[in-house]
């Protein structure tokens, strides 16, 4: 068997000081860019195609067709803005890549502004990751310094700034007109589609939206072609993936894995569960995905290999819970943080999170009834579909999914009431 | 065996702009760009919604109008909004009345709208009106699952001093927000907060729940046009402070009226209660007002149930006190002493810009037939020979621009005229023909006003008197400006403080023959298109027609059966200095405050020193102080008639308050002249109106006699209007609203305040000074302006001046 670990995006972290700019070109840093502008944005945005790259930020949508989208003309300026507001529950890749080779994003960005006409690109980085935050803004301004931001970048003719902005710490604004918004210096909301962000996104001109991972693959796509990229995952989800996995596990981290592995090959690399506890629960992708129990452990983690099995592969945010934790308890965890993140622009999620929040915090501290279960799952069914954007859909999956394969858990809850009941009544 | 033949199959075709759909089952045509919830809607079926309006961008945020939608034989995966989806060709919807889906998943947004809503319905204002009751009835369960905490917060609280907001009855529909940031471009209002614990506020109740009154920027809050968030509100959460609590919806009857302070002519619904109207609402009128009124439409109505209302007639007694009597006695005593007068030297007519057409035909005729005089004049405020000239030649009888062509218009240039103050709706047609089609308003004008900003409208600023000159320069200066007025369908609006410039009207026609553009005049009062039109004035009888001209004037004798003097009469201000110094007797004067007329001074020693003196007034003001009689008019509510809008549209209403024994002015007028000995005919309006409308169409009109601009004197300019809610008499008894005026602030340049110094300012002529805090916006150098009516500035009254006037200024000293 080969080695499971393909380290392409991480294969600089390990290396001493490798967020420096100097690490970074002793590392092929910034060569793929010479090849890029040596190139036609049409080119760049066909190799990117021919990849078969996929957003990694949970979506999985072609990255070279999102690009396509972009206008072939610049009347209006185009933007590119990064995705990093990194805030899925479990999800730690893209700080730790920012921290870690912050020069791959930059040149993912290059690469990517080159073939969307682009010259301006904003990094919208989570407010809390201020040590990120300002590692990014160190890279950026080695960069001016090393010419490969500014005007006239290597000599090509072609001009990018890059601005690092810092959020404010709402979950809402990963969503990607939310994000915008925010950007824009307005309250963190999605907005009406259409127009999408590729006819009017930010300050209402042509605009793309990519996540961190997705870009800083750029470079190495650019280098490699789309044939060595397509050598690693499988057919329709090709590429490396950086798996976060985090909870009861030996060595929890960033493990870096052909799309495709499965949790049980996961698994043998950050040494099994801890304590050898048996493992009871696990997200695919962040706790928007429906969870999986241990008959999943030989699910393809990729986009469709998760989406056959009833969950999503987000943003491959594996987090493995063992026995010792409540299912009821965790889901109500999670329906908290979603209660919290609401934006509030839209009824069903508003209200359902906070409704949803109440019947659980209600259950776990033991006042729960069986009938609290039926609406549960009904309103989560009057939110799955009905809300603006997809934090809705997020909020219930935990509540759906957890009462699919732990009912008898949430009943056991409620079955004290029950007997009172039963008790009131004799 | 016979067998009938197939029918053939007719396809309906498809106009261009449209696409064929089904809505559960029907197939239905619709234009290109229609929402669903439209479509459905002209099939008969109500898509329940709250976020929605026809009047507002969509939002979808409500999710309560979810559809399921089939797009080429595939059926989209989850409802979708009908609020925010638009038709296309083939698509395949059905609503709540066809699909379990779509109903459950309104059902299921309908609960949980209602899981933090109080069921507070017996005490809330909205309770029997409201959309959410009604559509949680249509589309809801009958019980709630929900048994866990509902969501608080402490209540009410003030988000102006006329509009209340009870945070837990909000469904954050952002109607509010989004009406106050995109129609009147006030965005004092947002949301705050995230996920259950979002809410509306201002920036100040983010954390303080006391008072809000300024916003984001710092600005108070004063938007003209808050009210209008009270009526579009689907819950109770917005209320108005005048209203809340008063009165139940079901207890209340509505009646449809015609708002009588400006001269747009908004469509109401006055809504009252045993005799006393409760509130008023915005009337749905397209052409006009389309949804909203301004809050001065909605809420100054009070002063027609003040405590001071003169209800009985009063004549003064040999002691020289106002005594109540009885109508016979009063126009007994009125008719002989105008008789007695008017055989002396004359008696002359103020008749005030609040008529009614009726009313002001009444007046019009009264004078020519009663007084047999021309000595008539409806222009209580600065006015001019020019003004009566423009008026006569190119505004009476005209049906030219109206609000949908202002929508439409590529260019508007607003002369003398200061739309969000002086006519609220036609700023609001401005603004949105700005925002939707990026129409250009150009403001001549002398500083960046809320309604340039908001009109995202260009400044044109120069000294007042120079206005003229501006505009005659145009080609030069703004050449652009030039050639965008003689695109099809540019218009200039000229407001009344035109007749204060002189040379500004033969600039503007000038500038309109030149380009093509075509001219409106906007007035501020909504009487004053009315009174021009019914011929109450000194050159004008009824329809346009010259008094000079003997053919029009023949015309008139022949219907009144008069002889009419065939010279013009006085005007307004001539009026005043012939009472003044005696070369008139007495005066015949309807709702006219001596303060608004061009030399206030002057006028109470006119009325002082008139033989006698008849006032048709609702309250006690400055004329009845001296008034020999004084007759008691019928405030709007109490009467029918109509307005003529600035439009030239007729705005007919009926009475609200029925048998209050309140009179309208014609019939006063018509009893008057009977006491006289001559027939009005104007006994009631209807009767008013018909006998206006028995007299011929007159088409001939005068040439416009162009005057030359004044030589401009040296010395600091005064630049002042009225803003729309200050002193005025129409005002009055109603706190909530005066709360939202804007403050009375003296405006000078940059360069000027520092000059002066100190945070006042002190504005003189050789009548008085004005004392003001002392604000800077981009006047001008050498131009102070002024609020003209509101708190302590009283500009006419106070300087005896007005716009273009010479002041002087100086430090104003700690205040």
């Amino acid at each position: 068997m080969t080695d499971p670990l393909t380290p392409v995006l991480t294969k600089r972290w390990l290396s001493p000081n490798s967020w420096r700019l100097a690490t970074y070109e002793a590392l092929e840093g910034y060569t793929a860019i010479r090849k890029a502008l040596a190139g036609t944005p049409e080119q760049l945005v066909q190799v990117v195609k021919d990849a078969g790259l996929r957003g990694r930020g949970g979506a999985g949508f072609p990255a070279g067709v999102k690009w396509s989208f972009m206008p072939p003309n610049e009347d209006k300026p185009h933007y590119l803005v990064i995705n990093a507001d990194e805030g899925e529950p479990g999800t730690c890749k893209d700080i730790p890549l920012m921290m870690a080779d912050p020069h791959s994003l930059i040149e993912g960005c290059i690469i990517a502004s080159y073939a969307m006409r682009s010259h301006r690109c904003f990094i919208y980085v989570r407010g809390e990751a201020l040590h990120c935050i300002r590692r990014l803004n160190a890279a950026v301004r080695e960069a001016y310094g090393a010419g490969y931001l500014g005007e006239n970048i290597l000599g090509s003719g072609f001009d990018l700034d890059i601005t690092v902005h810092a959020g404010a710490g709402a979950y809402i604004c990963g969503e990607e007109t939310a994000l915008l918004d925010s950007l824009e210096g307005r309250r963190g909301q999605p907005r009406l589609k259409p127009p999408f962000p590729a006819a009017a996104g930010l300050y209402a001109a042509p605009t793309t939206v990519n996540n961190v991972e997705t870009i800083a693959s750029a470079p190495f796509i650019v280098n490699a072609g789309s044939d060595w990229f397509r050598k690693m995952g499988r057919e329709k989800s090709p590429g490396p993936k950086i798996y976060s996995i985090s909870g009861h596990v030996e060595q929890p981290g960033q493990y870096e894995a052909p799309l495709g592995t499965t949790l049980r090959q996961l698994l043998e690399l950050c040494g099994g569960m801890k304590d050898k506890v048996p493992l009871k629960f696990w997200t695919p992708g962040g706790s928007s995905t429906p969870m999986f129990t241990a008959e999943h452990l030989d699910i393809p983690l990729d986009f469709e290999g998760a989406a056959e099995a009833g969950s999503m592969l987000g943003t491959t945010a594996v987090q493995v819970f063992n026995e010792t934790v409540s299912v009821p308890w965790a889901v109500m965890k999670w329906t908290q943080f979603y209660e919290h993140e609401s934006c509030g622009k839209c009824t069903p999620c508003r209200e359902g999170t906070y409704w949803l929040a109440q019947i659980l915090e209600r259950m776990v501290d033991g006042h729960g009834t069986a009938e609290d279960i039926d609406t549960l799952l009904d309103v989560c069914d009057n939110v799955l579909g009905r809300s603006f954007c997809a934090l809705g859909d997020g909020a219930v999956s935990p509540i759906q999914s957890g009462i699919k394969y732990f009912r008898d858990e949430f009943l056991a809850l409620c079955e004290s009431n029950k007997r009172e009941l039963v008790g009131a009544q004799a | 065996m016979t067998m009938a033949p197939e029918e053939p199959k007719t396809e309906t075709p498809v106009p261009e702009g449209h696409v064929k759909l089904t809505i559960d089952g029907e197939e239905v045509i619709a234009p290109k760009g229609e929402l669903l919830i439209r479509t459905a809607e002209r099939l008969g079926t109500v898509i329940p919604r709250f976020c929605d309006h026809p009047l507002l961008d969509p939002a979808g945020a409500c999710r309560q109008c979810l559809v399921e939608v089939e797009m080429g034989g595939r059926p989209m995966p989850k409802p979708q909004a009908s609020c925010t989806m638009t038709v296309a060709d083939g698509m395949v919807v059905k609503t709540q009345l066809t699909s379990a889906v779509a109903d459950k998943a309104q059902q299921g947004v309908m609960e949980l709208l209602l899981i933090n809503h109080p069921l507070d319905c017996p005490i809330c204002d909205k309770g029997g009106e409201c959309p959410l009751q009604n559509q949680a009835m249509a589309h809801g369960r009958a019980e709630s699952r929900f048994v866990d905490k509902k969501r608080t917060f402490p209540k009410p609280l003030p988000i102006s001093t006329q509009v209340l907001l009870d945070r837990e009855r909000c469904v954050l529909c952002q109607r509010c927000t989004r009406f106050s940031a995109q129609v009147a471009g006030d965005p004092f209002i947002d949301l705050l907060e995230r996920g259950a614990h979002q809410q509306i506020g201002t920036a100040e109740t983010a954390d303080v729940l006391d008072m809000a009154s300024k916003t984001t920027s710092g600005q108070p809050f004063q938007s003209y046009f808050s009210g209008n968030t009270i009526q579009i509100c689907p819950v109770g959460a917005l209320t108005s402070a005048q209203y809340r609590f008063r009165s139940r919806p079901f207890d209340l009857v509505s009646s449809p009226s015609v708002c009588e302070h400006c001269s747009s002519g908004c469509a109401e619904r006055t809504d009252f209660r045993r005799g006393q109207v409760m509130r008023k609402l915005a009337g749905n009128d397209p052409e006009v007002n389309e949804e909203w009124l301004c809050d001065k439409g909605r809420f100054a109505f009070r002063y027609a149930q003040a405590e001071d209302r003169i209800r009985r007639p009063l004549v003064r007694d040999a002691s020289g006190k106002l005594q109540e009597t009885s109508w016979t006695e009063a126009m007994r005593v009125a008719a002989e002493g105008l008789a007695a007068a008017r055989d002396a030297q004359g008696v002359g007519v103020l008749a005030g810009g609040r008529l009614t057409l009726e009313d002001a035909y009444a007046y019009a005729k009264f004078a020519r037939v009663a007084l047999r005089t021309n000595d008539i004049d409806f222009r209580a405020r600065a006015h001019s020979d020019e003004e009566l000239s423009f008026l006569t030649s190119q505004v009476v009888g005209t049906e030219g621009v109206t609000f949908g062509a202002l929508e439409k218009a590529p260019t508007v240039l607003c002369v003398a005229f200061e739309p969000e103050d002086e006519a609220p709706i036609v700023f609001l047609r401005l603004r949105k023909a700005a925002r939707k089609r990026h129409a250009k308003i150009v403001h001549l004008g002398q500083w960046t006003t809320s309604s340039v900003r908001k009109t995202f409208g260009e400044l044109l600023a120069c000294a007042p008197g120079a206005e003229p000159a501006a505009l005659a320069g145009l080609a030069s200066h703004a050449p652009d400006l030039d050639a965008a007025l003689a695109q099809d369908g540019a218009v200039i609006l000229v407001g009344e403080r035109a007749a204060e410039v002189p040379g500004l009207f033969s600039a503007v026609h000038e500038l309109s023959a030149r380009t093509g553009a075509q001219v409106a005049w906007i007035p501020r009062r909504a009487g004053e298109r009315g009174a021009l039109e019914a011929g109450a004035l000194p050159t004008l009888l009824p329809g346009g027609r010259p008094v000079t001209d003997a053919a029009a004037r023949a015309e008139v004798e022949t219907a009144w059966g008069v002889s009419i003097p065939e010279s013009p009469g006085r005007d307004t201000s001539a009026i005043v200095a012939a009472l003044a110094d005696g070369s008139l007797s007495g005066a015949v004067i309807g709702g006219v405050d001596p303060d608004d007329l061009p030399d206030p001074e002057l006028a109470h020693r006119a009325l002082e020193r008139a033989e006698f003196v008849v006032s048709l007034e609702m309250r006690p003001s400055g004329v009845t102080k001296w008034a020999d009689v004084v007759l008691p008019v019928a405030p709007d509510v109490e009467k029918a008639g109509s307005y003529f809008n600035w439009e030239g549209r007729r705005r007919p209403f009926d009475i609200t308050l029925e048998n209050t024994g309140a009179l309208p002015d014609c019939r006063v007028l018509d009893t008057l002249a009977v006491e006289m000995d001559a027939d009005l005919f104007t006994q009631t309006p209807a009767a008013a109106f018909g006998d206006l409308s028995r007299l011929p169409a007159f088409a001939a009109r005068p040439a416009f006699a162009a005057v030359a601009a004044d030589g401009t004197e040296p010395g600091v300019r005064l630049a002042t209007w009225r803003q729309l809610i200050d002193n005025g008499s129409l005002q009055a008894g109603e706190p909530h609203l005066a709360g939202t005026a804007r403050p009375a602030v003296a405006r000078v340049s940059a360069k000027a305040a520092a000059e002066l110094g100190g945070d006042t300012v002190t504005v003189s002529t050789d009548r008085g000074a004005i004392t003001l805090p002392v604000e800077v916006a981009d006047l001008p150098e050498g131009v102070v302006w002024l609020p003209a009516n509101s708190g302590d500035s009283r500009v006419r009254a106070e300087l005896g001046a007005g716009h273009g006037a010479v002041v002087s200024i100086e430090a104003g000293g700690a205040r």
